[in-house]
């Protein structure tokens, strides 16, 4: 029996381009929609993977972002509505030796899909998830969606949304993600390398890319695309560089005031009180993803990245383990195993 | 036959021959009659039977003591000819309490042997089965009944007073001593039960200690106590030589699945979401890593066939299992495989519905979703196996058909198979059909959905070959290229195409066999489960000479070639089943035959007998 998945060129990877990585279809988003950046960003974050295009697996569900993996000259599978981590996870499984990226959305990955996320998270699959988050229904022309926010007037809720919106990194962390981060779709240089970094992560990872949909949610994000305000609000988050934002003459800083964040100017507080960000904490992570504006910064960078262990890593372990115990099965020896008696 | 039943020691009493006979085995859920069955149904295989079981128990894990809807109850019929079934009216019943009575006594003939543990009939028992008096008092049941009265609780604490052992663990041995009891009555050989006690105790010498003296403390009870005037023989039946093994309908399904990935060196990854009763299947399949199965217990049913979908896109062959109302939640990913065009395997282990319905029980009535139920234009091969051994091969089948034509194939069993065992003939698998599948990796002319003109199957590719990246999915496509199209045209010759993938199936089918006369006044049309049932009566009738004929399809989508010119060979179609009427529906549709049903909806196999009487009906009103 040939051993599951083994099937990686051991030829060495070629050097690709971005154009190595554009399909031959017609890109059919909306003109000015946000997906076209994160496309054109995927495609030239492709050949610093290092990976054989053939071993490259894009999955979608339904949806705007879902159409993405008609436009990536790789293998891609576009599936059912929520269901990309779960047909991901069936993938994984049979192939360790692929790259496996998810593409959904707020709707798809977080409303139909839910379940599906919670158990691809929490089981930590390897597979490497960007949700494009436009806080509404684009292909379906404009209801609510599970991120948009509290009395949002759309299409199916003329008098306003009565949902409390979920967000998308504290649901990632509720789950046990081992990765977890958040980019835009206007901060190219940015999401390129968000892109690489969750990428590159063992075991599943979450990347929220902030979308926009110009058509039925424009500047939904506009807290990190208008100039001014991306100046007062915007909080990189770099590993062991404490948490600073706002205009360089007047820095705020995050801190700590007991177990609750606290904004207060940079140079009010001594370099000891600063909060460091530190990657490896996942309690600091729950704290980070609940702020936003106006009251807090926005964060953007990778919230968490720690080592856990992967999922079809331990079940090849436990077939490597049964193999070693007792050698490849054997149907014969099977069926003739036990309790048998002879007649004739 | 080299092993022969245990030497006859009770030989001063009168040992009767018999061709065959119907016990059951019925007590609380906590009486252990699941395990007394079994260990008798071993018994039985040892002395030659051919055997057929119906294993009953409540949708509870722990009902209620005493209560009526906490029975349960293990049917078995052995005998020295051929059984089909497990038997329709019963011989002997064992009641380990007066619910088990109250509950099965329906089912014993006029005459029959009837075994009450008499210790569990106080006032406490009695009243929770409704019994206003003790009923073992009541003249008209030893009237009716060969009544045998037995304090088995008694008996049992007596044979291992000397054990230091509690109450409760005493008592747990009782359902070994009305084991003992019986295996005497019936002459069946105690060794394999020894065995069995001494392999399952192997760390706990007290207790293989005391349940090897309940065992004998019955059988000897049989052979000693003056109520017994007579016991029984039942000779070996005339099986086809060659090494057997008890098999149950879920096991074989499993094991075929083993079967197919080893021949096809292509490994099987199986998605589940446990539920009664499939849950078996994944059971199995997880103790087996070594076979080249990958098992995922998955968060739901969605999730458990789009990662078997995932799987098979991967270059696995992707399976996954449920009953009814699981595959309902399957369906949307079903269409997937249908339009993907992906080896899919979904096995659906039928139970009792709407809904939730009646978990552990039978029902047949699956066909319409399995071949219907999802939207659209999405067809399926549709199989279904007909004894729990045959599960193996209509297994191993599902994986050749849904590699061969890169489609859905749906495997419709039942929870009368799935838990019902017969001895089954172990197969060479060397003599199984042979299952090649090649992976296209040639790149020079490929597309996506390039067709095979024998099957209709599109090349499977594994992710990985380089030069032959691709991207699929569930929107409409251009045959061929595989691109997303919306032309009408199109659309309407990929609907067709998919159809006439799974028709082409056909090819596949042999020959339908008919038991009985190639022409005649009747046929009997059946499918699944009732294979044993409607063969019996069918046999039946044949030797009270009526022109009656059966055939059994394993193939419901599509359907054999040969079955059109066969329903026209005779006057008058039946088709009984465990639903409302569903084959005989299709029969009608297709043939334009005026097939009448036979249909019983009570979550139990259907009977031989009332099999038997729908046919003389039949032809007792024709003219």
């Amino acid at each position: 029996m040939s051993v599951v998945g083994a099937g990686a060129a051991a030829t060495p990877t070629p050097k690709y381009t971005k154009k190595d990585f554009e399909s031959d279809q017609d890109v059919r988003w909306c003109p000015g929609c946000g997906d076209y950046a994160i496309l054109s960003a995927v495609q030239k974050s492709m050949p610093d993977l290092g990976i054989p295009r053939e071993n490259i697996v894009f999955v979608s569900g339904i949806g705007c972002s879902s159409r993405f993996p008609y436009y990536m000259n790789t293998y891609g599978f576009h599936t059912i509505h929520g269901r990309a981590p779960a047909l991901a996870t069936g993938l994984r499984v049979a192939r360790p030796d692929l790259k496996i990226f998810v593409v959904t959305g707020d709707g798809d990955g977080l409303s139909i899909g839910g379940n599906h996320m919670l158990h691809v998270l929490r089981r930590n699959v390897g597979v490497t998830i960007l949700l494009f988050n436009n806080r509404i229904y684009g292909l379906t022309k404009g209801q609510y969606s599970p991120t948009s926010e509290l009395g949002k007037i759309t299409k199916s809720t003329p008098l306003g949304s009565v949902d409390r919106p979920v967000n998308p990194l504290a649901f990632a962390l509720g789950c046990g993600a081992t990765f977890v981060a958040r980019t835009v779709d206007r901060n190219i240089p940015h999401m390129e390398e968000m892109l690489r970094r969750a990428a590159a992560h063992k075991g599943a990872a979450f990347l929220e890319i902030l979308q926009n949909c110009n058509v039925y949610n424009d500047l939904a994000w506009n807290v990190l695309y208008d100039k001014e305000s991306k100046v007062q609000h915007e909080l990189r988050l770099e590993h062991g560089k404490p948490l600073l934002f706002g205009p360089a003459t007047s820095r705020k800083a995050v801190i700590m005031d007991g177990v609750t964040p606290k904004v207060v100017n940079a140079t009010d507080v001594p370099e000891s009180a600063l909060w460091i960000h530190d990657e490896s904490n996942l309690n600091a992570a729950k704290l980070l993803a609940d702020l936003f504006a106006p009251d807090f910064p926005v964060p953007i960078g990778v919230l968490t990245s720690v080592v856990a262990p992967v999922y079809e890593d331990l079940i090849l372990e436990q077939e490597q383990r049964a193999l070693s115990e007792r050698g490849p099965g054997d149907i014969t020896k099977l069926l003739t195993s036990g309790d048998t008696w002879k007649i004739g | 036959m080299t092993e022969t039943a245990a030497p006859v020691t009770g030989a001063q009493k009168r040992l009767k021959e018999l061709d065959r006979a119907v016990i059951r085995f019925a007590g609380d859920s906590g009486d252990g009659m699941q395990l007394t069955g079994e260990q008798f149904t071993t018994e039985s295989a040892w002395a030659g039977n051919d055997i057929a079981t119906l294993p009953n128990f409540p949708a509870e894990i722990r009902a209620p003591a005493g209560t009526l809807f906490g029975v349960s109850s293990f049917q078995l019929q052995f005998g020295s000819q051929r059984v089909y079934t497990p038997g329709d009216r019963l011989d002997c019943l064992v009641a380990m309490n007066p619910a088990a009575l109250k509950v099965h006594l329906r089912d014993l003939k006029p005459g029959g042997l009837l075994i009450a543990n008499t210790a569990s009939f106080d006032e406490r028992n009695l009243t929770k089965a409704g019994y206003p008096s003790n009923p073992l008092d009541d003249a008209t049941l030893s009237e009716r009944y060969r009544l045998h009265k037995i304090d088995m609780t008694g008996l049992t604490h007596q044979a291992i007073q000397d054990l230091s052992l509690n109450t409760k663990e005493r008592d747990r041995t009782k359902n070994f001593f009305a084991l003992g009891l019986v295996s005497w009555i019936y002459t069946r050989p105690l060794e394999p039960t020894l065995e069995w006690i001494q392999k399952r105790f192997a760390k706990n010498q007290i207790y293989a200690e005391a349940n090897t003296r309940v065992l004998k403390a019955g059988h000897a009870f049989g052979e000693t106590a003056e109520i017994f005037a007579e016991h029984y023989a039942i000779e070996a039946a005339e099986m086809a030589p060659g090494l057997y093994r008890a098999m149950t309908g879920n096991r074989a399904l499993a094991w075929g699945l083993l079967a197919a990935a080893q021949r096809s060196k292509v490994p099987i990854v199986y998605g589940a979401y446990p539920i009664t009763p499939a849950s078996s299947i994944l059971e199995e399949l997880a103790l087996h890593k070594r076979f080249g199965i990958r098992t995922i217990q998955a968060e739901d049913e969605i999730a458990a066939v789009t990662a078997a979908i995932g799987a098979s896109f991967g270059g696995a062959i992707g399976v996954t299992g449920s009953s009814g109302p699981g595959v309902a939640l399957k369906g949307e990913g079903i269409g997937l495989a249908v339009t993907a065009e992906l080896p899919l395997v979904i096995f659906d282990i039928q139970r009792g519905g709407p809904s939730t319905g009646l978990p552990t029980k039978t029902e047949q009535a699956d066909l319409m979703q399995a071949l219907y139920g999802r939207n659209s234009e999405s067809p399926v091969v549709v199989l279904a196996p007909a004894s729990p051994g045959d599960c193996f091969y209509i297994a191993y089948e599902a994986v050749r058909i849904a590699t061969k034509y890169m489609v859905p194939v749906m495997v419709l069993s039942d929870g009368f198979l799935a838990n019902g065992s017969e001895p089954w003939l172990i197969p060479d698998p060397e003599t199984l059909p042979p299952l090649e599948i090649a992976f296209r990796t040639e790149k020079e002319g490929f597309f996506p959905y390039l067709r095979d003109p024998a099957t209709l199957a599109r090349p499977w590719v594994r992710p990985g070959t380089p030069g032959l990246e691709h991207r699929i999915g569930g929107l409409e496509k251009q045959d061929v290229t595989g691109n997303i199209a919306y032309d009408p045209e199109n659309h309407d010759h990929m609907v067709r195409t998919r159809a006439e993938k799974v028709r082409r199936v056909a090819q596949e089918i042999t020959p339908t066999s008919i038991n009985g006369p190639a022409t005649g006044d009747l046929l009997v049309v059946g499918w699944g489960g009732t294979y044993g049932a409607i063969t019996a009566a069918v046999e039946r009738a044949q030797l009270a000479g009526k022109s009656v004929a059966s055939i059994h399809l394993r193939y419901l989508n599509p359907l054999p070639p040969d079955l059109g010119h066969i329903l026209r060979e005779y006057r008058k179609v039946l088709v009984p089943e465990i639903n409302s009427g569903q084959l005989v529906r299709i029969l009608r549709a297709e043939y334009l035959v005026d097939a009448v049903g036979f249909n019983r909806v009570r979550g139990l196999p259907l009977a031989t007998e009332e099999i038997y009487e729908a046919i003389d009906q039949l032809l007792g009103s024709q003219s």
